[in-house]
């Protein structure tokens, strides 16, 4: 009994965690980001949905966050992220990085 | 084509150092070569398959499929070079033996082989399927044509194999008697270095913490996109903002392969001394020469 009582608990404890995390999302569209500038909060984990409206797949690549996740052609990547110093924290487009539009910056604050 | 030779080139690099060093390691093999190059087969259509299913994985494990199958890819391919460095270390005299007298060959070679076997097809898979997607993309948007994406494909992939190829001809260079034990270290660094990936990857699913993030910052004195940078990165896993649990799992795997090693050789000094009366005298002292013969 106690043992359920402590398993309810901690997935409840779990459920209420994976909810309080924040969700952002970055768009790319004509291997553009969406906002360019995207700002997210200091201190707590966020998820991060890389919605990619392109027909190929793109590649969401931060070496300051240490983050590379591979979106196919319309469809939607998770990063988890955090929690995060404040700063600025490039990130690219990998397969078109040298465009200025496949280059944003999260601005964590 | 600029842009798809540099993104080929870039992802061929990896695989390349890799093959390059797994080439030399298994210096004196029998048939090694076509072990290789069937683990590069192999390798390319394991890309193909998984390029083409990626959009499954990526939907596997509440959208966390992507990193756990490269984790996994990781992993795996640690196991195997650990396994390899702890059969060199009981193997490696007669491996030098066997370089300069080719007319002997090694036993318990084959087992090795479809080791290197395995560590190839899973380097050229993991650097492979995003280089197909990748081209896949570039080909199919019309951006530029296919032909100038391909020639530029194949510039990336050249460029790529000549570094490895660089590599494996000055390798080839050490004397002898330094060579397996600085080929060993290479394999240990690189089974190192993808620990580290491994739990970057892992760390990015949300299922080990992310420890100190980064650790280090040495982006100013050494990118990792320099050239150096990716070479280091390549080879002993350079990393500029590495976070701290991939820097634990780095150590660790270091560790713990390094001691396997120290623990088989020196077992299997202790055991292969003491029986005078033992007539095989061969300098080498296989594990199989151990085994009681009936």
């Amino acid at each position: 009994m106690k043992r359920h009582l402590s398993i309810a608990v901690l997935s409840l404890a779990a459920i209420s965690a994976f909810a309080a995390d924040d969700e952002f999302i970055l768009t790319i569209k004509g291997h553009a980001f969406e906002p360019k500038e995207l700002t997210v909060p200091a201190g707590k984990k966020i998820r991060l949905k890389v919605v990619n409206k392109d027909a190929t797949a793109a590649e969401f690549e931060s070496k300051a966050l240490g983050r590379e996740k591979l979106v196919p052609g319309n469809s939607v990547g998770i990063v988890n992220l955090g929690p995060l110093k404040p700063g600025r924290y490039a990130f690219v487009e990998e397969y078109h990085e040298n465009d200025a539009a496949a280059q944003g910056t999260l601005i964590v604050k | 084509m600029f842009a798809a030779a540099l993104i080929v080139f870039r992802e061929s690099l990896e695989a390349s150092l890799i093959i390059s060093v797994m080439l030399a390691a298994t210096r004196g093999i029998a048939l090694r070569g076509r072990w290789v190059v069937a683990g590069v087969l192999a390798g390319l259509v394991g890309s193909a398959v998984v390029a083409s299913s990626m959009e499954v994985i990526a939907s596997l494990a509440s959208g966390m499929g992507q990193e756990l199958f490269n984790a996994a890819v990781l992993m795996l391919a640690i196991g195997m070079l650990a396994w390899h460095n702890i059969w060199m270390s009981v193997h490696g005299r007669e491996m030098v033996a066997q370089v300069s007298n080719a007319a002997r060959a090694v036993k318990d070679g084959s087992r090795n082989r479809s080791l290197v076997f395995i560590v190839v097809a899973l380097a050229v898979l993991r650097e492979g399927s995003e280089t197909v997607l990748f081209l896949y993309g570039l080909a199919s948007s019309g951006e530029e044509g296919l032909r100038s994406t391909l020639l530029g494909g194949f510039g990336g992939l050249a460029s790529g194999a000549l570094v490895g190829g660089l590599l494996y001809a000055g390798l080839l260079r050490i004397p002898l008697r330094w060579f397996f034990s600085i080929t060993g270290v290479l394999v240990l660094l690189l089974a190192a270095s993808m620990a580290s990936q491994a739990a970057r990857l892992l760390i990015q699913a949300d299922l080990l913490p992310g420890l100190a993030t980064p650790l280090w910052d040495t982006s100013d004195l050494l990118s990792q996109s320099s050239p150096l940078g990716t070479l280091l990165h390549g080879l002993i896993g350079y990393e500029a903002q590495p976070a701290g649990m991939q820097v634990v799992s780095y150590v660790s795997a270091l560790l713990s392969i390094a001691g396997a090693m120290y623990w088989v050789s020196s077992r299997a000094r202790t055991e292969a001394q003491p029986p005078l009366a033992r007539h095989e005298s061969n300098a080498s002292s296989t594990l199989a020469d151990l085994a009681p013969k009936t």
